[in-house]
């Protein structure tokens, strides 16, 4: 059988369009039926973009705040280290106001303002440097909902994100952290970290999946039904004008910390 | 031949470098892995519900795989519920769903694992069950 030039072209042409249609049609039919089976919980806590409102007025003593930081702690097995201040892994921790706001610091100011423990979490930032300087991804701007991630399986310890928050919220995992974690106290349904990462407040993610709130919220909740006032920590979505956080964003006067930057805290404090 | 005893003395000194571990270790064959799924937890269900997320032999070669995708998909995107080919639903969790039903990971991820001396890095993070001493 012989076949001339032009014939040949059309069969090698006819066939290629073909191949490259059988080849999308069956990658599309694959996506399709993997993207059926990966879903969202539908009992999830969404929003466009989470905030929380710190109330300082609502925590009356050191142990008020040490109920969230404790809370926030033990939900997600942060060591406790104690021997070198350097080493110490913090995803909730009290600050003074000279700290938290520098730039506002005034000699007369009352000692009670002075030495008032500001109560500090990662800002979920909404231009995030940190997650600008990761050569990895490990660290990622949630499109979802705001929440600045953590991905610890990607994470290589380069440290460049402690270098890029300028809200000290990321501690670095300089050794392995178990042996610092109370065995008795551990929360089984929550991994550890491992030496290498750096880790920081997630905003309870695993929490929202399961439509829970986050584990601070919470805590403020018992404590403020201890005091017998309203909860000092107010969350919800600050892209809703109905929800409870713009309500009180557009009532009382708040501070956010070093807006000056651009990284868009969201992270509001009543004093 | 040229340097004849220098070449020989030297090839069976090769060839005993060579062969030590055979005679030293003997040929004998590793015992085979013997994966066990007879925990407490899974003799509990009802024989009808004795199913993993998958068929057993989509587990036995596609689990690494579907962990990875499990991972990237619940810590990327947030979507923690996983729909299986019968409709069942299961939430996404290596610690919190596998390892529920798996709760002997020295016999039944442990086992396999050392044998094809593959190191997968889950449990320096991830919280592994609290087995008895038997």
């Amino acid at each position: 059988m012989s076949v001339n030039r032009r014939d040949f072209l059309k069969i090698v042409s006819m066939s290629t369009i073909l191949s490259i249609g059988g080849v999308a049609s069956v990658a599309g039919l694959k996506n399709r039926v993997e993207a059926s089976q990966i879903s969202k919980n539908p009992e999830a806590l969404t929003a466009k973009r989470w905030a929380m409102v710190v109330d300082m007025s609502k925590f009356k003593s050191e142990e008020d705040y040490q109920k969230c930081i404790d809370a926030c702690h033990r939900t997600h097995n942060v060591p406790h280290i104690t021997d070198n201040p350097k080493h110490e892994i913090k995803w909730m921790w009290p600050e003074t106001y000279d700290h938290a706001f520098p730039g506002n610091e005034d000699e007369y100011r009352g000692e009670k303002f002075k030495e008032m423990p500001f109560l500090m979490l990662c800002n979920h930032c909404e231009n995030p440097p940190c997650v600008r300087v990761c050569p990895t991804q490990a660290t990622f701007k949630r499109k979802s909902d705001g929440i600045v991630m953590m991905d610890m399986h990607r994470c290589i310890g380069c440290r460049f994100c402690m270098a890029g928050c300028p809200y000290g919220a990321r501690s670095f995992n300089f050794g392995n952290p178990r042996p610092f974690i109370d065995a008795a106290k551990e929360n089984p349904e929550f991994p550890t970290r491992t030496k290498g990462v750096v880790e920081k407040c997630t905003l309870c993610y695993e929490r929202l999946a399961k439509g829970l709130l986050p584990a601070c919220v919470e805590a403020a909740k018992e404590v403020a039904a201890k005091n017998g006032t309203t909860p000092g920590l107010i969350f919800g979505d600050l892209e809703d004008p109905n929800s409870e956080v713009r309500k009180i964003l557009s009532e009382r006067f708040t501070v956010r910390r070093k807006p000056e930057l651009g990284t868009g805290p969201s992270v509001y404090y009543i004093i | 031949m040229y340097n004849g005893g220098k070449i020989l003395i030297g090839l069976i000194i090769f060839v005993g470098l060579v062969t030590f571990p055979f005679l030293y270790g003997g040929v004998k064959a590793t015992a085979k892995p013997d994966p066990k799924i007879d925990t407490s937890e899974i003799l509990k269900m009802p024989e009808k519900d004795r199913k993993c997320v998958e068929s057993k032999t989509y587990m036995k070669k596609e689990h690494m795989k579907m962990l990875n995708e499990w991972r990237d998909r619940v810590v990327r995107d947030g979507n923690t519920i996983y729909t299986n080919a019968e409709g069942k639903t299961f939430t996404m969790s290596l610690q919190n769903t596998c390892m529920k039903c798996h709760s002997n990971k020295s016999k039944f991820c442990d086992e396999c694992h050392n044998y094809a001396a593959v190191k997968p890095y889950c449990w320096d993070c991830h919280i592994a069950p609290k087995e008895k001493k038997s």
